[in-house]
């Protein structure tokens, strides 16, 4: 017989007033406001919007507030918002080559065109904690340097001058990119449906993953061709414009992982590639994403499938961390009828295994009983 | 396509990208110091929803989907009958309604001028400042590579 127990309304809702209330904290402290967020705390804002899928900054920074700063719970809120609007089309793809770049090195040239561009980076820090910051103090105006707009190709033209690196990936002519939020995920996987998964997968993650690679699970010797961040613009087509509608510009990062190959039956000795791009300033992201990206395609230039972070069905089902909290954290719910059910066997295959390992204990404990 | 056609079309373009690439709130002020007209009708919206963002493999192979962003259109109807269309990003939504306006306006002959000269060229003057300003200062981050001359020549 199953019964239904109802309970706790007054409970969660009393939850969730508290919930509020911690939320806010000492009231003697000011509120924190949206744009603060967002000015001031603009890389966990970029996070949000990256594996929440969404570019836009105001909602990331409510969600991280709404969250309490849980960056998880942020980018559920942020995910679950998306589902609410409908959806009028897919842009034009972006030329990062065109981005007004804000951040841009190679590790693997020293002089290329446009040069290496520090850009506001965490690189060559100390890692001292700042007690300045803590007093508050004014913080200078960045410097100027007037120069030439200069062309920034990709290094990854560069290198394939020489005829020594693979193209940029390529589709068949009739492919027509995947959408993981349309379709559901099917294994073995395209590229390009990969590289949507990874682009909106957990930061940390994939940066494990990533690192496995370089410690020997997948070795694939990489060199971050290039990093660069920066705005790229967005246009879309419409029935009712005869051209492409400009949109705005959104902030990217993008990774240009090179990898040495030394060939296989698939392939001769060259460099291959790794590709990361994601939403905001995040180039650890980016670069733990071209990692993944490049062990993933083991199959395709005949590699043997030996480590974890090139099994393609175990990266990418467990890469999106909202599915994984949901499933670790419904443990959490009530399952009083699943657990009883399970105590019921259990208590019946120890009865069992008592009675087959000790039989005369469980004949005295039955005399005992009468 | 004739000539001025295209450069019709090459310049509303360039219109709706200096619109959707300035803030709602410099929109505002700057149509109602230049005394443009907003009545209209609207014909859709301003409604928001999103646009996936494409990117390519590699940065130039086969396209891609990289995540969503949240975009508010509107289309309007002044009180002429000329139509004009916005896209933008984010969800301001009294921005979206201007600037379709705007596009409305800028493609009747009698307000064109206004509307180039007292809205776009001022919000086109400060977004190449605002870009050269992150230029300089990117380029201030610039390594500039010196050799170390090591022993006796």
């Amino acid at each position: 017989m199953y019964v239904a127990v109802k309970g706790g309304e007054a409970a969660i809702h009393n939850a969730h007033r508290l919930l509020a209330d911690r939320r806010r904290g000492d009231r003697s402290v000011p509120a924190l406001r949206l744009d603060q967020i967002v000015e001031q705390l603009a890389l966990g804002v970029d996070r949000v919007m990256s594996e929440g899928s969404l570019y836009d900054r105001e909602l990331a920074a409510l969600a991280i507030v709404q969250a309490r700063g849980d960056m998880i719970e942020a980018i559920f809120l942020v995910r679950a918002y998306r589902t609410t609007l409908p959806r009028f089309g897919y842009t034009k793809a972006i030329d990062t080559g065109a981005m007004l770049v804000e951040r841009r090195v190679s590790a693997t040239y020293k002089d290329l065109p446009g040069g290496q561009l520090l850009g506001p980076t965490f690189d060559y820090t100390h890692r001292l904690l700042d007690p300045e910051l803590a007093a508050g103090g004014d913080i200078a105006e960045p410097l100027r340097r007037e120069s030439e707009a200069e062309a920034m190709p990709r290094v990854s033209a560069i290198l394939a001058r020489e005829g020594l690196i693979e193209p940029d990936g390529d589709m068949p002519q009739d492919h027509v990119p995947g959408d993981i939020t349309r379709e559901p995920l099917e294994f073995p996987m395209a590229r390009d449906i990969r590289l949507q998964a990874l682009s909106r997968g957990d930061e940390g993650f994939l940066l494990a993953l990533g690192y496995s690679t370089q410690r020997g699970y997948a070795r694939n010797h990489p060199f971050v061709g290039e990093v660069r961040i920066g705005e790229v613009e967005l246009e879309i087509d419409v029935p009712e414009l005869p051209f492409a509608v400009p949109l705005g510009s959104v902030r990217v990062t993008e990774c240009q992982m090179v990898n040495q190959f030394k060939g296989s039956a698939k392939a001769p000795p060259q460099f291959t590639r790794g590709y990361g791009l994601v939403f905001g300033q995040n180039e650890r992201k980016a670069m733990a994403m071209a990692l993944c990206d490049r062990a993933l395609r083991a199959s395709e230039l005949g590699e043997d499938v030996v480590a974890a972070a090139q099994d393609e069905e175990f990266v990418i089902s467990h890469s999106d961390n909202v599915q994984a909290t949901g499933f670790v954290e419904h443990l959490k719910l009530p399952h009083y009828v699943d657990f009883q059910a399970e105590l019921d066997l259990v208590r019946r295959m120890r009865a069992e295994y008592e009675a087959r390992e000790n039989p005369a204990k469980v004949e005295e404990k039955r005399e005992a009983a009468e | 396509m004739r000539g001025q056609e295209a450069r019709d079309q090459a310049e509303r373009k360039a219109l709706m990208a200096t619109l959707a690439q300035s803030s709602g709130d410099d929109i505002a002020r700057l149509w109602s110091e230049a005394g443009l007209p907003s009545e209209a009708e609207l014909l859709r919206g301003p409604e928001t929803g999103l646009v996936t963002v494409r990117g390519r493999i590699g940065g130039g192979g086969a396209p891609f989907n990289v995540g969503e962003a949240t975009v508010t259109r509107a289309t309007v109807r002044l009180p002429s009958g000329q139509v004009g269309h916005c896209y933008t990003l984010g969800r301001d939504k009294r921005k979206a309604r201007l600037a379709a306006i705007a596009d409305a306006l800028w493609q009747e002959p009698v307000h064109r001028e206004a509307v180039e000269t007292r809205l776009v060229a001022p919000l086109r003057a400060a977004l190449v400042e605002a870009r050269d300003r992150r230029r300089a200062e990117t380029a201030a981050t610039k390594v500039d590579f010196f050799t170390m001359v090591r022993g006796e020549d």
